[in-house]
């Protein structure tokens, strides 16, 4: 119980930090990415800012040797650079690139924008299915 | 705040905060779907409590439609399905756990959507 209660909130915190930080703006993440043209860099040091205190925090979290609420850390073990990795990667970033929209921002945007984000979802867990079967094919 | 959101998830329930495998293991099924449910409607509800809070609106500015918003929502799933991972998982987990997997994740998508935009506006 106290796991589920520890899920959501860490879950308000993401998503309320993605609207403070401009990440539920498209406009906004494609601006990040357009460093060719008309580049606004303000969301690099968000990301920045993220990884910095998660990764101090982490160190310290890991040496704990266990979590509070659950019996062990669920980490990943894959650890190899395969072509899955680096293909499903760039097929991401084209889709990133063309809308300005990655899952948590769009599942933050869910009641924010329901008309165009429910549409979104469900071809973004289209792609997801199509995406898992074929990885449990190779 | 999303630095923080992550290390809440791993200090209490050890796990990592990554979207997409949040979001694929919730619909496809499993035994530990309760927190998966419970994180996502958070992240529901955190910019509406945002909202509440402080008496804003968040600003939201669409730059594609039609056709091109489905192909690109669609791309986001399959490659984050295929390259196990997004935003959150590789970059801000990944890369915090100093992953040499999610760093090469996250240079692919980073350049392949640097790139995109790059051609949409020289195309466009």
């Amino acid at each position: 119980m106290l796991a589920i209660v520890a899920a959501l909130g860490a879950g308000v915190l993401f998503g309320a930090g993605l609207g403070v930080a401009g990440m539920l703006n498209p406009a906004k993440v494609v601006g990040f990415l357009d460093i060719f043209g008309a580049w606004d860099p303000s969301l690099g040091f968000v990301m920045a800012g993220g990884i910095l205190i998660n990764a101090i925090g982490h160190y310290f979290v890991m040496k704990r040797g266990r979590p509070l609420f659950e019996t062990s850390f669920s980490l990943p073990s894959l650890t190899s650079i395969d072509r899955p990795l680096v293909l499903g990667s760039i097929i991401f970033g084209i889709g990133w690139g063309l809308a300005g929209l990655c899952p948590g921002p769009v599942v933050a945007s869910l009641l924010l924008s329901p008309l165009d984000m429910l549409p979104f979802l469900a071809a973004l867990l289209a792609g997801s299915f199509l995406g898992r079967w074929l990885r449990a094919g190779a | 705040m999303i630095g923080g959101a992550a290390l809440c998830l791993m200090l209490l329930n050890g796990r990592v905060m990554g979207m997409s495998g949040i979001l694929s293991g919730l619909v496809s099924g499993g035994s530990d779907r309760a927190w998966r449910l419970a994180f996502v409607i958070g992240v529901v509800a955190g910019p509406l409590i945002l909202v509440a809070f402080t008496q804003t609106s968040i600003v939201r500015q669409a730059v594609t439609s039609g056709p091109l918003f489905y192909v690109a929502a669609f791309l986001v799933g399959l490659g984050t399905a295929v390259g196990s991972g997004c935003t959150s998982g590789h970059g801000i987990c990944g890369l915090s756990r100093l992953s040499v997997r999610s760093l090469v994740a996250v240079l692919a998508f980073m350049a392949s959507a640097v790139v995109t935009v790059a051609l949409l506006r020289f195309l466009g």
